[in-house]
């Protein structure tokens, strides 16, 4: 099996604070890896270590084998990496056309260009119509992102990320704050995503996480704790002791 | 995947709309050309103003499809001013179009130089940065007077004919058709940045960076794209001043003369182009008309306007001024592409 994303002792400290701990994780190619923790366990700091927002003061972050530790946020995106954000982050007055436009043009390379108008390009085009299609967007993809129901901006969420061609993607609570009526459409739209994307989803809502992970990491205080198959971790002591506050010991 | 993978023919039309010519623009620079012949006797003004609004549209670019502030924009302003006035004086380079790229590429290296200077930091720190650059660079040309001529400035600029054929006259006709169409030219390119894969991705980094970086945009590459282009655009304005006043001098370093700047494009909103041109016209007239009625004064009453403006809202100006077009407008277009409405789901 191949590792699609992998860190090997990563540290960060903020001040005397150690938000990461000698944290090394192993996401197979393809899997649906789910890391879950109580609040407070740095789960937001692990996503910033990842995609580049934050340095790590030790410790590597390798992509498929290559070390991509010192590469800042655009770069790993155009290697395969992408995210989704936990709070809305889209742009609220472009359209879904323009936001998946752009994440689609810079994929394709034609990012910089300067002369021709957007829309010009068929492989942008198609791009953009395969993603807004594949997230049930096509029917809105001309109002303004302000304008649309949360549900569908979750979706666009997504689609953006799925459209700059991740082969890892980090999914941040893709269903917060989506009412009850509309967390169907983002559940079924996070179960079809490409088999060959790996997922690494960070989440809170146990059931979501059940639902959709093959393997969980429980971290704990900036630490790994437990990993597992979602069984053997939903039964482990530890963790009920962490989620249940029985006796926190770690 | 394979269903829609054949172009869903309105992605493609829908992503042009935004750059498609509207009849306001058309009336725009129908009226700027228009203005040859109706104001014979105001060409010197007139002329102001082209090389203002040009001075405005290459602020807007950095401000306001970039989110890039700037209160030293004057320094690329003055800076194709003294290329061109040294271009011409020395006869470098005499021939004016020419001149005026040449001026336009000089304040563009100096762009492409400072731009890293301006990568760095918040908004205060670029309004610090961009002031300091621009009153480093009056002192330089203050202190090295015998190459600008240091408060007297470039005297005895002699132009010769536009493209060896039109020759500047006195009263400033050519003057501004010149000044005319190089705006229009430039405002033609501006408006094909601005609608291009790489304008749209500005306005996702002034939006929010961080975001713009996740979509796998190099923010900091792009600011600096922008940036030089702008100091060339800024650049060339100062040129055409220079060229049409035969005269350089350390003003067009004058930090006034940055602020002024900033004022134009608030007055005429950013981010769509036309706000620098139009801040353009309404400044320069109402420096006129308050200059004329209060000659000491005209200053406080710009200051007056401005504290207005900002008080009841440009979106709200905007509406008021354009309810009776868009009246009109709605009145003979009747014909709307339907638009699907979204599935209605409970809240």
């Amino acid at each position: 099996m191949t590792i699609a994303l992998e860190t090997v002792n990563l540290e960060k400290s903020f001040g005397g604070l150690r938000v990461t701990r000698d944290l090394s994780l192993k996401i197979e190619a393809g899997a649906r890896h789910a890391l879950i923790g109580p609040n407070g366990a740095g789960k937001t700091t692990v996503i910033n270590l990842l995609t580049g927002v934050l340095k790590p003061n030790s410790g590597r972050i390798l992509l498929e084998g290559n070390d991509i530790t010192g590469l800042p946020v655009h770069k790993r995106v155009l290697r395969g990496l992408s995210r989704t954000f936990q709070i809305n982050q889209l742009y609220p007055d472009m359209t879904p056309l323009e936001t998946v436009g752009l994440a689609a043009s810079e994929h394709l390379g034609h990012g910089s260009d300067w002369w021709r108008r957007m829309g010009t390009r068929s492989d942008v085009n198609d791009a953009i119509a395969e993603n807004l299609a594949r997230f049930h967007l096509l029917d809105v993809m001309n109002e303004p992102t302000a304008t649309l129901p949360y549900g569908k901006q979750r979706l666009l969420e997504i689609a953006v990320a799925i459209a700059t061609k991740p082969r890892v993607l980090l999914l941040d609570e893709p269903a917060a704050g989506v009412p009850e009526s509309e967390r169907h459409d983002i559940l079924s739209a996070v179960a079809s995503l490409p088999r060959d994307v790996t997922v690494l989803l960070i989440e809170h809502d146990m059931d979501l996480v059940f639902s959709f992970a093959d393997r969980i990491s429980v971290l704990v205080a900036g630490a790994m704790l437990v990993e597992g198959p979602p069984d053997e971790v939903a039964r482990d002591p530890r963790v009920k002791a962490v989620y249940l506050g029985e006796g926190a010991d770690v | 995947m394979t269903a829609n993978s054949t172009t869903h023919p309105e992605v493609g039309t829908f992503a042009m709309a935004r750059a498609q010519w509207r009849w306001p623009e058309v009336v725009f620079w129908l009226t700027a050309a228009g203005c040859i012949l109706l104001f014979p006797n105001r060409y010197l003004i007139l002329t102001e103003i082209a090389w203002l609004a040009l001075f405005a549209l290459s602020l807007d670019l950095i401000l306001g499809y970039a989110g890039i502030v700037s209160l030293g924009h004057a320094a690329f302003f003055g800076f194709g001013g003294y290329a061109a006035g040294l271009l011409a004086l020395h006869g470098i380079v005499t021939e004016p179009v020419i001149a005026l790229v040449v001026a336009g590429l000089a304040a563009m290296a100096l762009g492409f130089v400072t731009s890293f200077l301006v990568m760095r930091g918040s908004d205060l720190t670029r309004l610090m940065v961009t002031l300091g650059i621009a009153l480093l660079l009056r002192e330089l040309a203050n202190r090295f007077s015998n190459i600008t001529g240091g408060s007297d400035g470039l005297q005895g600029i002699e132009m010769a004919p536009i493209l060896g054929q039109f020759s500047f006259d006195i009263f400033g006709k050519v003057g501004f058709i010149y000044c005319l169409c190089v705006l229009f030219v430039l405002f033609l390119l501006a408006r094909r940045i601005v609608h291009s894969p790489f304008g749209l991705s500005l306005r996702a980094i002034r939006n929010n960076p961080l975001r713009a970086s996740a979509i796998g945009i190099p923010v900091n590459r792009r600011l600096i794209a922008i940036y030089t282009i702008a100091a060339f655009y800024a650049g060339v304005a100062g040129a055409l001043s220079t060229q049409t006043t035969a005269l350089a001098s350390l003003d067009g370093f004058a930090f006034d003369r940055s602020a002024d700047l900033m004022l134009v494009l608030i007055i005429g909103g950013t981010g769509y182009l036309y706000g620098g041109l139009i801040g353009a016209v309404i400044f320069k007239l109402l420096q006129e008309l308050f200059s004329t009625l209060t000659p000491q004064y005209w200053q406080f009453w710009i200051g007056a306007v401005l504290v207005v403006i900002v008080l009841i809202g440009r979106d709200r100006m905007h509406r008021w001024a354009m309810f009776l077009p868009r009246l009109i407008a709605s009145k003979f277009s009747r014909a709307k592409t339907p638009v699907v409405a979204p599935e209605s789901e409970a809240p």
